[in-house]
């Protein structure tokens, strides 16, 4: 048996290279770099990472080339395992961009006394002191920081591999939005998920929850792997291939036993929409986020949700698009439980990082819809968007919301850290006006009101649902976003006109990362709720996935 | 010459009533300009209300700097459409894309043409003399230079009605005109008359404006446009119903505006404001709106015979309404108020009759506009010299504490009510000669209110400047200064001169081609003898009213034992009881039961919906317990359902 080497489009692929060194070095580093620099080099590093990537996607979206006709550009490359097309390059882009924002969020020390949220190592036990170090119950008094966690003393245990861990994961991400066949989507779903399950139990504060939330999310997630891996090997049983352009072929040619092909992408599906958080495989969700430190939670809930969507994207319209009519009626289902459960489950929410668990669910489902929608140019009347140009909008802005509200939280603090309770944000209007107003326009366009970037995302993926003729999903979605407008509305009006408690929660000035992403992500929201035209546009031209 | 105009001869020569459309050049030369006629007076607005008080002390002289710039600029268009070809009067600017949805597109496109030449002259012209005698009429308030603001942006919204090439920037125009004239009759906010006052124009006001806004909808559902270029190309083809209504409610918007009955009721109560605005409303601004709007409507009207029935049944009725208002006012604002209506009236009758009325009814708007703003100013000027007294009856003899006032308020008096020779015995004759020979019932009336005119106007002149002296202990009549005369001279001399706008059917011949050619109908007997009836009738009611106010001793309290006519003209003719109990009353108890429904039903509904919700939400939160393997158990249950019903599908 002769093997090929395999022809690599360096240029095409230079973007995930670009973070995947970026995590490389960040794992020497950590080995060489003396303790005291480490955090400066290893932020400095990520970020030159993450940034370089966002510029080769650019120059990449430059290059290129178009096919069939224009309604798709790119290239296949690496042998077929990576394809670079319009799509993909607009999720690249996309995922460096809530990647630097969730940097920015991971270098913040200044909330809480010079402290990082990150536990200095992920072994330290629960119950452990604040910032405390490995020596608990092993070291001597010396060794043991037991007074509180000054910061030298906490120095002196911190390690910095969240920073490596973010790229691996972003790398992961961007591999997982560019697989060309089931076997790299596979390795892409591994190498994004287990950064993933690490960097949710290293919460300093709330030791328990983090690590708990950490091994929930691993088990499930292994679990969710296996229907994947199953599904892929039903559909190598149909096509004989793993590659998502045979499969699709397979399709197109009929034949084979139908059974497998259904049962394939069903246990492929039931893993994607697990990543996604989609009822009834998002049981995960509300535990993780809320466990999670809050940075982690606002990069995952973020990125997670962009490549995973990308993933089920270029699963569903390239590998088995000609089978649109076998698989929309799952999607149909689904999409409806996601977004009732969703916004059901949040309306009895007191903790404002499940409520926004919850929230993302719903999310999840109104994508989802947008999913249904029609995709090919020729279907498309004058002046309608495509399903892949409303989700791909969506994701865009949502991506941006939710990094820039899961920021705001991460400010209000009682002495025990996140001050997430509900009632403990009411009066913050009066106090705070300018974090209180900057979490009311995220909840809003949450919520999807016009003049925010949701609302223009929101009617975006249900004209392109409607258009398609899964009106039944559409009066849900309208229905459930009505609901949902409930419980976003309550929080503002809580804020704003409710009494503030006895011992209100202090709202601490963070440091200039954290505001200028907070102060980006709300200048996004407002302008691609008021100037939507050109990213809708830019979501356009990425054209439909090439097979 | 272009095609429309030829083809407006074609029909004029065919007779039929076809009205000109809208077909006009593109601007070039000194009609580039034509945005800086609305540019200044806005940008005095801008800078006087957002200035605050670093402006207050020059504030009033830009003010009135930037309406007398947008007077020299009207002077200087009207100039160069002089110049040009009567199939070339029609100019426009495009001076940005305002609304551009689908195939729905509204420029920002303003229009000239002769119509709109002659009501720019008038408004800026009479709005500078305003501005000019506000300055010493406002000198003691110490809020002068926000008033000299709401005061441009008055003018600057009524140059955008005006000017505007399509309905929804007459809208535009519109609706800046209703706010600017609530600012200013609640200017005086501190009292709560005047606050009121304010509150009641603005929302009689909006009845007015919802049936424009109707209007304009049913525009461009029909024509798929509302520029008056596509409306009356198009006007034409659309069927006869769909025109009525468009004119009915384009008349409800006017009769808003115009204080035109139904909605008239506002416009006494709008006295509470500062006398120049009062002049600025009756004169140059806001009730000519719908006088504008009907005549440059004409196409539309011209579609719909029914509409204009109801036009001209509305100007007889308010010419009347007025009228009888009028006699047995005692307050000077509220006689002149009364005035005003019943002159409105005469000007929506001339736009009612079509084609043989248009050019009438807009030279009866002009010469009405100098002699009002004279009367108004005057009467101001009078208030101004006993303590803002505004009670006739306490008034007496002041044709020689106020000699100016008295000569010019004499000059406005002798216009209005047509005396032989003044500009109102001009407009107003034409305006009566055409009612009669369309309609004899519409002819009497107009001639029954020019004689009533007479009356109550005789009996305001009598009661002011003749008779015995019955002021107030402590009030000293003196003449008003220079910058309060002076405004009232040139006013005066342009109400006698008005008449010289027909002198060789000038005026008509002018307005052509907005409008068409007048179109004569036969009368039965001699012009001559028209127009001599209407002096004999002006002259009985100048008798009357010096036999019955001139050789009286006039009482300065009211007298209470008068008879129901007079208590019905006091009271406005109830006009306020009958808004109560038409509108007002039924939508109180109409909102109350709404008050019910939403309490019971909405609410109902809202809080069972959001209880269910959150009943629902605790069954759902229990399958949130937390442990790992319920989560999985889920995770396995939903896979085999998805791949089961997957499956089944095909078995």
């Amino acid at each position: 048996m002769e093997f090929t080497a395999p022809e690599i489009d360096w240029l095409l692929v230079s973007p995930l290279l670009a973070v995947f060194a970026a995590a490389l070095v960040g794992i020497l580093v950590e080995a060489f770099t003396p303790r005291a620099l480490r955090r400066p080099v290893q932020a400095g590093i990520a970020g030159t990472g993450l940034l370089a990537a966002l510029v080769l996607t650019v120059v990449v979206a430059l290059e290129l080339p178009s096919q069939g006709g224009g309604a798709a550009h790119g290239e296949v490359t690496v042998t077929g395992a990576v394809v670079v097309d319009g799509p993909a390059v607009f999720l690249w882009g996309l995922l460096a961009l809530v990647a630097v924002g969730g940097l920015a969020l991971f270098t913040e020390r200044r909330v809480d006394a010079g402290l990082p949220v990150f536990a200095g190592q992920a072994s330290v036990p629960p119950g452990a002191d604040l910032g405390s170090g490995p020596g608990i119950g092993t070291g001597g008094a010396g060794e043991t920081p037991g007074d509180g966690g000054a910061p030298a003393s906490y120095d002196r245990w911190e390690h910095t591999e969240v920073y490596p861990l973010l790229t691996f994961a972003v790398a992961g991400m961007m591999l997982f939005a560019a697989a060309g066949d089931l076997l790299t989507m596979f390795v892409a779903l591994e190498i994004l998920s287990l950064p993933l399950y690490l960097l949710c139990g290293l919460g300093r504060r709330r030791r328990l929850l983090s690590q708990e939330a950490a091994m929930k999310y691993f088990l499930l997630g292994a679990f969710s792997s296996g229907f994947f891996v199953y599904g892929a090997a039903l559909l190598y049983g149909y096509s004989g291939t793993l590659s998502l352009a045979g499969i699709a072929a397979a399709v197109g040619a009929g034949g084979g036993p139908t059974v497998l092909l259904l049962a394939g992408v069903a246990l492929v599906m039931v893993a994607l929409l697990f990543k996604v958080g989609a009822v009834p495989f998002h049981a995960w969700t509300p535990d993780v986020y809320q466990g999670a430190p809050t940075p982690v939670t606002a990069f995952m809930a973020a990125a997670t949700k962009i490549a995973a969507f990308g993933a089920v994207l270029r699963f569903l319209y390239v590998a088995v698009g000609d089978a649109r009519w076998d698989w929309a009626p799952l999607v149909w289902v689904v999409a409806i439980l996601t977004m009732l459960g969703g916004v059901v489950l949040a309306v009895g929410q007191s903790d404002i990082k499940r409520l926004l668990a919850y929230s993302s669910i719903a999310h999840t489902g109104f994508l989802l819809t947008g999913v249904l929608g029609l995709q090919g140019a020729d279907e498309l009347g004058v002046d309608q968007v495509s399903s892949l140009q409303a989700v791909l909008f969506y994701l865009a802005t949502y991506g941006v919301a939710t990094v820039g509200i899961f920021a705001v939280t991460t400010l209000v603090r009682d002495a025990g850290g996140e001050a997430s309770g509900v009632d403990r944000w009411s009066g913050l209007g009066r106090t705070s006006p300018l974090v209180a107003g900057a979490f009311a326009v995220f909840l809003l366009s949450l919520a999807g009101i016009p003049l925010t970037s949701g609302f223009v995302a929101k009617w975006s993926v249900f004209a392109s649902a409607a258009g398609a003729g899964a009106w039944p999903v559409v009066a849900v979605a309208i229905t459930s976003s009505i609901v949902a407008v409930y419980f976003y509305v309550r929080h503002i009006v809580t804020m704003f006109f409710a009494d503030p408690p006895a011992d209100p929660p202090a709202v601490v000035v963070p440091s200039p990362a954290t505001s200028v992403t907070i102060g980006v992500a709300l200048l996004a929201t407002v302008a691609l709720g008021v100037v939507p035209g050109p990213l809708l546009e830019l979501a356009g031209d990425a054209g439909s996935f090439l097979r | 010459m272009n095609l429309s105009s030829q083809t407006l001869l074609l029909a004029a020569a065919e007779g039929h009533h076809e009205v000109p459309v809208v077909d006009p050049s593109a601007a070039d030369g000194v009609f580039t300009l034509l945005g800086l006629v609305i540019g200044l007076p806005l940008l005095g607005a801008v800078v006087l209300l957002v200035g605050g008080r670093r402006t207050d002390r020059w504030g009033h002289l830009l003010g009135t700097a930037t309406v007398a710039g947008s007077f020299v600029l009207a002077v200087l268009l009207f100039v160069a459409l002089l110049g040009r070809g009567e199939g070339e009067r029609q100019v426009t600017q495009h001076l940005w894309t305002w609304v551009d949805v689908g195939s729905y597109q509204v420029g920002m496109d303003l229009l000239y043409d002769p119509l709109s030449a002659l009501f720019l002259l008038l408004i800026t012209g009479v709005s500078t003399l305003i501005h000019v005698y506000s300055i010493g009429y406002m000198a003691h308030d110490e809020r002068r230079r926000r008033f000299f603001g709401y005061l441009n942006l008055f003018v600057a919204a009524m140059l955008m009605l005006v000017l505007a090439a399509d309905y929804l920037g007459v809208f535009l125009g519109w609706e800046g005109v209703g706010l600017a004239s609530y600012l200013l009759i609640g200017f005086w906010q501190h009292k709560p008359s005047a606050a009121a006052a304010a509150k009641k124009a603005f929302v009689i006001n909006r009845v007015g404006d919802i049936g424009m806004s109707l209007a304009i909808m049913l525009m461009f559902v029909t024509f798929g446009t509302t520029a008056f270029v596509g409306v009356s190309q198009a006007a034409g083809e659309a069927g006869e119903q769909t025109m009525t209504w468009i004119g009915l409610l384009l008349l409800l918007g006017a009769c808003g505006k115009s204080a035109q009955v139904p909605l008239q009721a506002w416009l006494l109560d709008a006295m509470e404001g500062p006398t120049p605005v009062s002049a600025l409303i009756h004169a140059a601004t806001m009730v000519t709106a719908g006088v504008y709007l009907v005549t440059r409507s004409s196409f539309v009207f011209e579609n719909a015979p029914v509409a204009q029935t109801a036009v001209v049944v509305v100007a007889c009725v308010t010419l009347l309404w007025g009228a009888v208002i009028g006699c047995a006012k005692d307050d000077i604002k509220k006689v002149l108020a009364g005035s005003t209506m019943s002159q409105i009236g005469y000007m929506m009758l001339a736009a009612g009759l079509g084609p043989a009325g248009y050019a009438f009814a807009i030279f009866h708007l002009i010469t009405h506009g100098f002699f009002k703003a004279t009367m108004f100013l005057g009467a101001g000027s009078v208030m101004h010299g006993t303590n803002d007294d505004v009670d006739m009856r306490h008034y007496g003899a002041l044709r020689t504490a106020m000699p100016v006032t008295f000569v010019t308020f004499a000059m406005g008096y002798l216009a209005i009510i047509g005396f032989p020779g003044f500009s109102g015995f001009w407009s107003k004759d034409k305006i009566i000669e055409a009612a009669i020979a369309e309609n004899y019932v519409v002819g009497a009336a107009a001639l029954v209110g020019a004689g009533v005119t007479a009356f109550y106007m005789t009996r305001l002149m009598l009661m002011t400047f003749f008779g015995e002296k019955r002021w107030e202990p402590d009030v000293h009549p003196h003449e008003s200064p220079k910058v309060m005369t002076v405004p009232l001279v040139v006013l005066a001399a342009l109400s006698v001169l008005g008449g010289v706008l027909l002198l060789g059917d000038w005026i008509t011949d002018w307005l052509t081609p907005v409008v068409g050619p007048v179109e004569h109908h036969e009368l039965a007997v001699p012009v001559i003898v028209v127009t001599l009836l209407v002096t004999a009738v002006v002259a009985v009611g100048v008798g009357v009213a010096v036999l019955l106010v001139g050789r009286r001793e006039i009482p300065r309290e009211a007298p209470t034992d008068v008879s129901f006519v007079t208590r019905a003209a006091r009271a406005d003719l109830y006009g306020d009881a009958i808004n109560d109990g038409l509108v007002v009353a039924p939508g109180a108890a109409l909102v109350r039961g709404l008050v019910v429904v939403d309490d019971r039903a909405v609410d109902g509904a809202v809080e069972g919906g959001s209880g269910g919700i959150a009943a629902l939400a605790s069954v759902l939160r229990r399958a949130q317990n937390g442990y790992v393997r319920t989560y999985a158990l889920s995770v396995l249950l939903g896979a085999v359902i998805v791949v089961l019903a997957m499956v089944a599908v095909t078995w």
